[in-house]
C-alpha cells in the first residue's frame, strides 16, 4: 500500500514540476521544446496519478445496468400513435388548405435560400477568356519585358502579359527549345502553366525529353507536340498560346489561348 | 452525526431547485464496460476538446486577409518576401507569439490524432457488429462526424496560405468544379469567383473555426446522449446477457481511469508538439498560384483521396457540347460512393444476415466471416489509395519509374482487397471452428473419490 501511495505521489510531484517548468520556459523566452516538455510532464504525471486512483486506492467493483429503457411500453407506443394520427387528421379536415401550406412553405423556403446567390458572381467569361490579347506583350512576374535572347534552350520562364503580372489565369510558361524545330517563334513556345487535370502549376521541366510535368500528380504534356498528355491523369492538352517576336525582339502573344486554361468543367464542352 | 461536505451541499442546494438526486445517483453507478477497445472513442473526445482550446488560441491571432504586405518578422530568409496577412499572422504566432509554435503544432498534431482515432473507433465499431440494432443511430452520427473531421482538418490547413495549402486548395477547388451541370455555380458561389479569391480564407476561416466545429459538437452530444439512453454493447462474457451491462461505475473509477486516459492524450500530443515539427510554413514559402513544391502530400487523411486522383483514368466524357472531367470519377463520384456504403452500411449488413433483432452483445470478429473480410478489404484498399498518393517520394528514392508505381498501385487497389477479403475470410473461418461452441471438445464432468472434478472426453 505504502508503495503505491509513494508512486501515485511522486507522479504528482511530477505533474507539479512539469507544471512549474513550464511556467519558468514561458517567462525565460519562450523556448517551445521546454514549454510542450512541461506540459508533457505535467500530463504524464496526472496521467499515471489518475490511473493509480482508477486501479489501486478504488476499490474494483462490478456494477449491472438493466437495459430496459426502450423500446417504451406497448400501452405508450399505442397511445402515442393514436395522438399522432388523431393530431394529423385535425390538422388535415382541409385538403385545400393544406396544399395552400405546402406552397406556402415552399415559397418562404424559396425565399430564405435566396441570400445564398449573393455569395457569388454568375460563371461567366472569367473561365473562358485569360487577359492574353493580340499583341499583348510578355512580361516576368517582375513586370520587365522579355526579349528574344533572354532565354537559353532548354530553360523555362513564367510569365504573364503586360498589364497582368500575378494573374492567376493567365500565368504561362515560357519554354525555349533549338530553333530548328518548326512550328516555334525562334524556339520559344508558350503553355498555359495550369494543369488541365486539377490546376496545379506545371511546374517541372524535363529538358533531355521536352516535358511539362505536373509536380502534383505527374501529368507529363509533350513541349513538341502541341502540350498533348504524354501520361498522368490529365484528361486534354495543354493549352498553347500563340506567340511571335516583335520586330524589337519583344515576345508578344498573337491571341488568346483557343480554349479554355486549367482544370475541365460541365460548360466547357 | 454524519459530516455533510461541501460537495453534497452543493448538490443538495441543486436538487432544492431542479430536482437531480434521483438522475445524478443512477448516472454516477452507471456502468462502464472494461474492455479496453471502449476507450477508443474517448480519445477522440478528448482530442476535440484539446483541438477547440488549443484553436480558440490560435484564432485569437489569425488573419484572414489575403491582401499583400512585406514580410519583416525575425525569420530573416523571408524578409522583404510580399506574403499574405494571413501567412504573416501565422508566421507571427509561430516566431513571436509566446507558446504560439507550440499551440500550432500541438493542434496540427491532435487534428492527425484526432482523424486516426475516430478512424479506429470506428473499426472497432464495424468488426465487432456494435453498429447493429439498436445503434444505426449513433452509426450515421459517427460516421458524419468522422467526413466532418476530414473536412475539418482540410479546411484547417488550407488557413496558413503558405505554398502547400494553396496548392491543397486549388485542387480541392478543381474537383468542386468537375461537378457535372452545378460544378462552376458551386465553385462561384462557395469562393466567389475564379481560384483564387480574396473572400476565400474568410469563408474558410468561418466554416473552421465556426460552422463544422459547431455541427461537429452538436453532433458529439447528440452521440452520446444517444449512448448514455442506449447503454454500452459489450463482448458476450459471464454473466453478461442481452439484457444488461456489466462494468465499473461511472464513479469514482471509470471517471478516474478516463481522467487518466485524457492526460495521456495531452501526454502524447504535447510531446509530438514540442519535439516533432509540423506543417514548417516558412519552409514551404508563401503561395503564389504559379508556384509548386515537388513532391507535395496531403494530410495523412486526405491521402486516399490523393491517392485516387493519381490513380483515377483520364477519362473526359463530352456529350452535347458539355463536359465530365475525369476528375469527378476519383474526386466526386468514387467517395460519393464510399460515403452511401458505409452510410447504409448497418442495414446491408442486415441484409446479409436477415436478421431484424436487437444486439448489445457483441460479435467476436471471428465469428462473422465476411464481414470481417470486408472490413479488411478495405483497410487495404484504404492503404494502398493512400500509399499511391505517395508515389512521387517512393518514386525519387527508390529510384523506380513514377509510372510503374501508377501501374503497380492501380492492381493492388483491385487486387489486395479482394485477397486480404479471402484470406481474412478463411482465418476468421479457422478461428471460429477452433474455438467456436459447436466444435469444443464434447466432455462428460465426474465426480471422484477425492470430491474432486474429472473430465471424461465424449467420442
Amino acid at each position: 500500500m505504502m508503495k503505491r501511495d509513494g508512486i501515485i505521489a511522486s507522479a504528482l510531484l511530477l505533474a507539479i514540476l512539469g507544471s512549474a517548468a513550464f511556467i519558468a520556459a514561458y517567462f525565460t523566452g519562450g523556448d517551445r521544446l521546454y514549454e510542450g516538455l512541461g506540459i508533457a510532464a505535467a500530463a504524464v504525471g496526472l496521467c499515471i496519478a489518475a490511473a493509480g486512483w482508477a486501479f489501486w486506492i478504488v476499490p474494483e467493483e462490478k456494477v449491472v445496468d438493466e437495459v430496459d429503457t426502450y423500446p417504451s411500453s406497448l400501452d405508450d407506443r399505442a397511445t402515442q400513435s393514436g395522438e399522432v394520427s388523431e393530431g394529423l387528421r385535425e390538422l388535415t379536415r382541409s385538403r385545400a388548405l393544406v396544399a395552400l401550406l405546402v406552397a406556402a412553405l415552399g415559397s418562404f423556403a424559396a425565399a430564405l435560400i435566396l441570400p445564398i446567390r449573393s455569395l457569388g458572381l454568375a460563371p461567366d467569361a472569367l473561365l473562358f477568356r485569360t487577359r492574353w490579347r493580340r499583341g499583348a506583350r510578355i512580361v516576368r512576374d517582375d513586370g520587365t519585358l522579355v526579349h528574344v535572347d533572354d532565354l537559353n534552350v532548354d530553360t523555362v520562364m513564367t510569365v504573364f502579359p503586360e498589364g497582368a503580372t500575378g494573374d492567376p489565369q493567365s500565368v504561362v510558361t515560357l519554354v525555349r527549345v533549338p530553333e530548328s524545330i518548326p512550328g516555334t517563334a525562334s524556339g520559344y513556345v508558350a503553355y498555359s502553366r495550369l494543369c488541365t487535370h486539377a490546376g496545379c502549376p506545371v511546374a517541372l521541366y524535363r529538358a533531355q525529353e521536352r516535358e511539362l510535368i505536373c509536380p502534383c500528380h505527374q501529368s507529363v504534356f509533350d513541349v513538341l507536340a502541341d502540350g498533348a498528355v504524354i501520361s498522368g491523369p490529365a484528361d486534354h492538352a495543354l493549352p498553347r498560346l500563340p506567340i511571335e517576336i516583335g520586330s524589337d525582339g519583344i515576345l508578344r502573344a498573337t491571341d488568346d489561348f483557343s480554349e479554355p486554361v486549367g482544370p475541365g468543367f460541365w460548360e466547357r464542352g | 452525526m454524519k459530516r455533510v461536505t461541501t460537495i453534497e451541499r452543493f448538490l443538495l442546494w441543486v436538487d432544492d431547485r431542479v430536482g437531480t438526486a434521483h438522475f445524478l445517483h443512477h448516472a454516477l453507478r452507471k456502468a462502464f464496460p472494461d474492455h479496453w477497445s471502449f476507450m477508443l472513442g474517448e480519445i477522440n473526445l478528448y482530442a476535440f476538446v484539446i483541438l477547440l482550446a488549443t484553436g480558440t488560441f490560435l484564432a485569437l491571432f489569425f488573419d484572414p486577409n489575403t491582401a499583400k504586405t512585406i514580410y519583416d518578422g525575425p525569420y530573416q530568409l523571408l524578409d522583404g518576401t510580399p506574403v499574405s496577412h494571413a501567412y504573416r499572422s501565422v508566421m507571427a504566432l509561430s516566431f513571436e507569439v509566446n507558446v504560439g509554435l507550440l499551440m500550432r503544432q500541438i493542434h496540427h498534431w491532435t487534428a492527425l490524432l484526432f482523424v486516426a482515432g475516430i478512424a479506429v473507433h470506428m473499426g472497432r465499431i464495424f468488426f465487432t457488429g456494435a453498429f447493429r440494432k439498436p445503434r444505426e443511430i449513433n452509426w450515421i452520427i459517427g460516421f458524419l462526424l468522422f467526413w466532418l473531421a476530414m473536412f475539418e482538418g482540410f479546411t484547417g490547413y488550407s488557413l496558413p496560405d503558405d505554398l502547400l495549402s494553396g496548392i491543397g486548395l486549388r485542387i480541392a477547388v478543381s474537383v468542386l468544379q468537375s461537378v457535372p451541370i452545378l460544378g462552376t455555380w458551386l465553385t462561384f458561389l462557395l469562393i466567389g469567383g475564379v481560384f483564387p479569391t480574396k473572400v476565400l480564407l474568410g469563408r474558410l476561416f468561418v466554416l473552421h473555426i465556426y460552422v463544422v466545429p459547431f455541427t461537429l459538437a452538436g453532433l458529439i452530444a447528440l452521440h452520446l446522449m444517444v449512448l448514455w439512453r442506449q447503454k454500452h454493447s459489450q463482448f458476450p462474457g459471464l454473466g453478461r446477457t442481452e439484457h444488461n451491462v456489466i462494468g465499473s461505475p461511472l464513479f469514482p473509477r471509470y471517471a478516474a481511469k478516463s481522467l487518466a486516459l485524457f492526460m495521456a492524450v495531452i501526454a502524447v500530443v504535447s510531446v509530438l508538439g514540442a519535439l516533432v515539427q509540423i506543417n514548417p510554413i516558412w519552409v514551404w514559402g508563401p503561395y503564389d498560384p504559379w508556384k509548386a513544391v515537388s513532391p507535395a502530400q496531403p494530410d495523412w487523411y486526405i491521402g486516399w483521396l490523393e491517392g485516387a486522383l493519381r490513380l483515377g483514368p483520364p477519362l473526359a466524357v463530352h456529350l452535347f457540347g458539355r463536359m465530365i472531367p475525369s476528375l469527378f470519377w476519383p474526386a466526386v463520384l468514387f467517395p460519393f460512393l464510399l460515403f452511401a456504403v458505409f452510410l447504409i452500411w448497418p442495414w446491408i449488413d442486415a441484409a446479409i444476415r436477415k436478421d431484424r433483432a436487437t444486439h448489445h452483445l457483441l460479435d467476436n470478429p471471428r465469428d462473422v466471416p465476411w464481414r470481417t473480410g470486408f472490413g479488411v478489404a478495405m483497410v487495404i484498399f484504404a492503404f494502398g489509395l493512400v500509399a499511391a498518393g505517395g508515389d512521387d517520394v517512393q518514386a525519387k528514392y527508390l529510384h523506380v519509374n513514377v509510372l510503374s508505381l501508377v501501374t503497380f498501385y492501380r492492381v493492388f487497389c483491385i487486387v489486395g482487397p479482394v485477397l486480404g477479403f479471402f484470406v481474412a475470410h478463411q482465418v476468421a473461418r479457422e478461428l471460429r471452428e477452433r474455438h467456436g461452441v459447436g466444435k469444443a471438445p464434447r466432455v462428460r464432468l465426474r465426480r471422484n473419490a477425492k470430491g474432486g472434478f474429472e473430465e471424461e472426453p465424449l467420442p
